[in-house]
């Protein structure tokens, strides 16, 4: 996982070529000697795209869960904190969320804003936020009625300052683990958008339009659509073995 | 129980209008118009016929008397017409679709529960054996995989270069001319892959949930009990523990309509598939906005209507519910 972090930082230095360069003399080249995992129907090197488009996937996947836990971690505190009307009004927003197809919404805003590398984070990240605000709320909901945070009302302390001072630290333990899974289920999104063609636009290269492109060529050209899918799996699989990691680690039941 | 469904039916009209009154402020507020895609490439085009343009598709009013139109509207069904050459209404182009995404997503649903109930079963009575580690793994494997790029993989090797399915459509050429019995064995071979691959894409993580709560029911003393009374070990399982444990599965059911849908827009513009999912992503690749909101309203009321469906279910296998 730190080497994927590592090929995103240092990407220049690692492909051996110019991801966007176009050589009409070694189109759909299969993989050898001078380009290791072939080129793609315009003649560029795969596996220099790839490498680039390890930057992409991951930025994407990191930028959309940070915000869809920001909303997540907001709504979920006041909804949790505050109880009552509030809490049923958001409460109701995250079933209506859960109940639409999110890639239907996903989809449909791409179609009608169109696709670009920031609308795609922030899409994802706000389709996704449901369940860390059910996380947060939970938390919230046993958390408010300890006593330190009896204590720190009793001194005086604002609202805002109970729930970011003193609950919100305490809640965001299970927070950790949903963002880590979060970001493999956002590249996965993305792959998928992308695949659609309603993700990051070419010539940027993304794993999944990566794949796209290949998909017409993939009688003759099979190593553009396996490679490809092999950075999604390995990546989305190492931040789900974390993530599991993380969460036994955390988890005091399952240390006895 | 009539007063449990009748609560439960309540909510899921507010949820319903909600839903109606999202989809359509993220779609009529988001910055372009659908007449742009006429309009923006036509060099005849000047202020006061796009103008006019837009006030033929009612787009010249404020945009939440348009909901209000729109929701009188629907209460007859009607949900516009096409922006594409066609001009269809929106309800005709989606109904013709529905069946066969229905079809699939039922199938698939029959499949997942029937692999992913055992599997759950068989790795919480025996935790830590070399099935329970492999399934582990294989939950993994199957929360990493890209299930689009599987389903390109498979259409690759069993398509072309081993021809033994065929790569997509959902009948081959020659369909009228067979007899009905390979009418039928024509269509098993052309479902065979889109309904292993969305069975693969959920059937993990409800054999996980299946996993989580036997070993939940396992653990209860009503089990001691009936251990310590000298039932046999299969009559424990399968009787006590799994009668309890199955019932937080009937509310996931309900809760995975969603993703199958969203599932059906990637495998069936993948396979070629004539369903619901391929038209939406026809009708977002034309940015034809009245096809796309009666896709998300009639796709969000299936998928109420299931979670309605697991809400009796779970009335009527669970008692404490019905009498609260």
């Amino acid at each position: 996982m730190f080497g994927l972090f590592a090929v995103a930082i240092f990407a220049p230095l690692l492909a051996p070529y110019d991801p966007d360069i176009i050589n009409m003399e070694q189109v759909l080249q299969s993989p050898g000697a001078a380009h290791i995992l072939g080129t793609d129907d315009l003649g560029r090197d795969v596996l220099s795209r790839m490498i680039y488009g390890t930057r992409i996937s991951l930025s994407i996947g990191f930028i959309a869960i940070a915000i869809a836990t920001i909303i997540g971690v907001i709504l979920g505190s006041i909804s949790g904190y505050y109880g009552r009307l509030i809490d049923s009004l958001i409460m109701r927003l995250v079933d209506i969320m859960l109940s639409v197809p999110t890639f239907f919404l996903l989809l449909t805003v791409l179609a009608i804003v169109g696709p670009s590398i920031w609308i795609v984070m922030f899409v994802i990240g706000l389709t996704g936020w449901m369940s860390i605000a059910r996380l947060v709320r939970a938390e919230f909901l046993t958390l408010k009625e300890r006593e330190f945070v009896q204590a720190a009302r009793s001194i005086g302390a604002s609202d805002a300052r109970i729930i970011f001072r003193h609950i919100l630290p305490n809640a965001l333990t299970p927070v950790y683990v949903s963002f880590i899974l979060g970001v493999a289920g956002a590249i996965l999104m993305e792959s998928g958008l992308s695949f659609l063609g309603f993700g990051v636009q070419p010539p940027t290269p993304s794993w999944g339009n990566i794949l796209t492109a290949g998909r017409e060529y993939m009688e003759v050209a099979w190593w553009l659509i396996l490679f490809p899918g092999i950075a999604i799996f390995i990546t989305c699989l190492s931040y789900y073995i974390l993530g599991e990691g993380i969460r036994q680690a955390l988890d005091p039941k399952l240390k006895i | 129980m009539l007063n449990y469904l009748s609560k439960k039916s309540l909510e899921l009209l507010i949820t319903f209008f909600g839903i109606t009154l999202v989809s359509f402020f993220l779609i009529n507020l988001a910055p372009g118009k659908p007449t742009d895609a006429v309009s923006d490439l036509n060099p005849r085009m000047t202020p006061e016929i796009r103008a006019i343009y837009e006030k033929q598709w009612g787009l010249d009013k404020p945009v939440h008397i348009r909901y209000f139109i729109w929701l009188k509207n629907f209460s007859k069904f009607d949900f516009g017409r096409s922006f594409s050459s066609d001009s269809r209404p929106a309800w005709d182009k989606i109904k013709e679709r529905l069946p066969i995404t229905i079809l699939i997503n039922s199938i698939s649903m029959f499949f997942i529960f029937l692999i992913a109930v055992p599997i759950g079963i068989h790795s919480a009575v025996k935790p830590n054996s070399l099935s329970d580690k492999l399934t582990t793994v294989g939950v993994f494997v199957g929360f990493a995989m890209p299930v689009f790029w599987l389903a390109l993989i498979l259409q690759l090797i069993l398509g072309v270069w081993l021809n033994i399915l065929p790569v997509s459509g959902i009948r081959s050429l020659n369909y009228e001319n067979l007899s009905w019995i390979n009418k039928i064995f024509d269509s098993m071979r052309h479902l065979f892959l889109p309904i292993f691959i969305t069975v693969f894409g959920s059937l993990v993580g409800i054999s996980r949930y299946m996993r989580s709560t036997m070993q939940e029911a396992l653990s209860q003393e009503y089990i001691v009990t009936a251990r310590a009374k000298g039932l046999p070990e299969s009559k424990v399982v399968y009787k006590h523990a799994l009668r309890n444990a199955i019932l937080p599965i009937i509310t996931i059911t309900g809760l995975s309509v969603p993703g199958l849908i969203s599932g059906s827009v990637i495998f069936e513009t993948i396979f070629a598939i004539p369903g619901v999912g391929q038209l939406l992503y026809q009708a977002a690749m034309a940015r034809d906005i009245h096809v796309i909101m009666a896709e998300v309203v009639i796709v969000s009321i299936l998928t109420l209507f299931g979670n309605l469906l697991a809400d009796i279910g779970y009335a009527l296998a669970d008692p404490r519910i019905r009498v609260k």
